[in-house]
């Protein structure tokens, strides 16, 4: 596997004193699909900002199929596609203009065709002549897309790409990144949801209050995290948890109204379909059931917290 | 330093563009306000005038005035060029192109310049309507036009990229520009005012840049055509530095 992208020692701290990203070491692979995953104002924005040019780094250095992101930044930039996070658009331009626009930017020549068929794959070429301030917020969403990609990025940036996206433009976008991924375009996406890292990304980073904690194989974080809990809403209450039921790990919530019980989703057997067996057999019956993936949000805290416990245990050392 | 050449045409035809959409005000615009300045101060007032220097007071303030919405054009335009993508947010885009800060400035200044180049020739034809201009160094004209017209725009690209609200864009030309330019002999010779006003109007630069404008036309003006062509020399290698400083700091364009 070649790299196509080295960060070594990447810091920034903003003129305010605010450290947004300390000293990053990141390698991606060429052709790989990169997703990194942090709540909000952990660094994620600033660390795309950094390679794409945006914000200058206070430490460390970029490297872009080996050119120097600082020395070298036209050969560095012209591989590079970004989709920012926020909507920026020019209001009164056409489609097919800015994102024609975009390619001449990056010094690329007049490519009508080309340009046609990533609007069609975008589903933006009824829209080419549509002015951008007329189009729906997933529309405009499209056209970002369709500029970052218009230069022919070998590296795409799409900072949360499905913020505040709509199911059907989500799913275009996962296919897409597919699509991408099989021309030999590495994705780096950040997100903050963990179903989307499961779906597209190859390989996941973990950012915290501007450092990486972790960076894992998919499959790896899956397994680590990947924690469920059923709750059944039982038809009538329970006052404690019937010996038959005892091979489960079972907890009562709810003024014993509800039955809980936490597996591993990605086990070859999960317990659930032996357990509503069970329960069915023994005649307690259940009114409603949903299961919960453990949020992104609990993941951050146990491991930020694992990260605390770490810092304070090495200082006690 | 320039290789992006495509990359500047992009920025060149987006900004030309946007004039495009408003053509007809850029165009109607000088042609009223011009014809409206004859009216009052060639007709009216420029009737109770003698010459200036040998010069109908009519065609007198033709290139007071071409330099009067030049200078006011340049610095509105360039600056929105800038201002608007740093204010929409789209500046992310020029920002992380593999374009050089020289490619970025000659794109949006020559097409800020372009458009005052043209609002200039307008103002120079429709004079014509109303009085009879001669042109005695027509070269050095057309090449000082340029030029004033450039380093305008290189003073609009900078207020364009300070400016944090629109209101900071509109300050400099407003409070600072147009009064300088009016009070800087756009519409009378030095030699009208009383001597102590005449010392006090020459720290105004504009006074310099205007003079030798009207140099250019006539022959003559309120300074040597060698101290103008010093001031304009000046005022853009100004510019220029501070564009390069600027952007080499990422002065208000990157954090």
């Amino acid at each position: 596997m070649t790299a196509v992208l080295q960060i070594s020692g990447l810091g920034k701290t903003y003129q305010s004193g605010h450290t947004a990203l300390s000293h990053v070491d990141l390698t991606i692979n060429k052709g790989e699909i990169f997703a990194l995953l942090g709540p909000n104002g952990a660094g994620k924005t600033t660390l795309i900002s950094i390679v794409c040019g945006i914000v200058t780094p206070t430490a460390g250095l970029v490297s872009v199929a080996g050119h120097d992101h600082a020395r070298e930044y036209r050969a560095a930039r012209s591989l590079i596609g970004l989709v920012p996070q926020e909507l920026h658009t020019d209001a009164f331009e056409t489609v097919l203009a800015t994102v024609s626009f975009s390619r001449g930017l990056f010094g690329k020549p007049r490519d009508p065709a080309f340009i046609e068929k990533l609007l069609r794959d975008l589903s933006l070429w009824d829209k080419r002549d549509a002015k951008i301030m007329e189009l729906s917020g997933g529309m405009k969403r499209r056209v970002m897309i369709a500029k970052a990609l218009s230069h022919e990025p070998e590296i795409l940036f799409l900072d949360e790409p499905t913020a505040g996206v709509d199911v059907e433009l989500r799913r275009d976008m996962w296919q897409m990144v597919h699509g991408l991924r099989e021309r030999g375009v590495t994705i780096i996406l950040t997100t903050h949801y963990i179903e989307e890292a499961e779906e597209m990304a190859d390989r996941v980073g973990v950012i915290s209050k501007g450092e990486l904690i972790l960076v894992e194989e998919k499959h790896a974080l899956i397994k680590k995290l990947g924690r469920k809990t059923l709750t059944l809403n039982l038809a009538e209450p329970l006052s404690s948890i019937p010996p038959a039921l005892a091979d489960w790990k079972l907890e009562l919530a709810g003024d014993g109204h509800e039955l809980v019980y936490e597996f591993d989703s990605q086990a070859e057997a999960t317990g659930v379909p032996s357990l509503l067996r069970r329960m069915s057999d023994i005649g307690v019956g259940f009114k409603d059931l949903h299961t919960k993936q453990s949020s992104l949000e609990d993941i951050f805290v146990g491991l930020v917290h694992r990260d605390n416990n770490a810092a304070a245990t090495g200082e006690a050392a | 330093m320039i290789s992006n050449l495509r990359g500047i045409r992009a920025i060149y035809q987006f900004e030309m563009a946007r004039f495009g959409r408003t053509f007809w005000t850029s165009l109607m615009l000088p042609v009223i306000t011009t014809a409206l300045y004859f009216v009052v101060f060639g007709s009216a007032i420029g009737g109770r005038m003698s010459e200036v220097g040998g010069v109908p007071y009519g065609a007198f303030i033709v290139p007071g005035l071409m330099m009067l919405t030049m200078f006011t054009e340049s610095i509105s335009n360039a600056s929105f060029g800038i201002y608007m993508p740093k204010w929409t947010g789209t500046i992310y885009e020029m920002l992380s192109a593999p374009l050089s800060p020289l490619e970025t400035v000659i794109a949006y200044v020559g097409a800020a310049a372009t458009k005052s180049v043209i609002i200039g020739a307008i103002i120079f034809a429709t004079a014509h309507l109303f009085v009879d201009v001669q042109v005695a160094h027509p070269l050095l004209m057309v090449g000082f036009m340029l030029l004033m017209a450039v380093t305008f725009c290189l003073f609009g690209f900078i207020i364009g990229i300070w400016a944090q609200s629109f209101e900071q864009l509109q300050v400099i030309p407003l409070l600072v520009v147009y009064p300088l330019t009016f009070l800087g002999g756009a519409f009378y010779s030095l030699d009208m005012l009383p001597a102590t006003w005449r010392t006090v109007t020459l720290f105004n630069p504009v006074v310099y840049l205007i003079s030798g404008f009207r140099w250019t036309f006539f022959g003559q003006g309120d300074v040597a055509i060698e101290v103008s062509m010093g001031a304009v020399a000046l005022f853009f290698a100004l510019c220029l530095g501070i564009i390069f400083w600027m952007f080499r700091t990422g002065y208000r364009l990157k954090s």
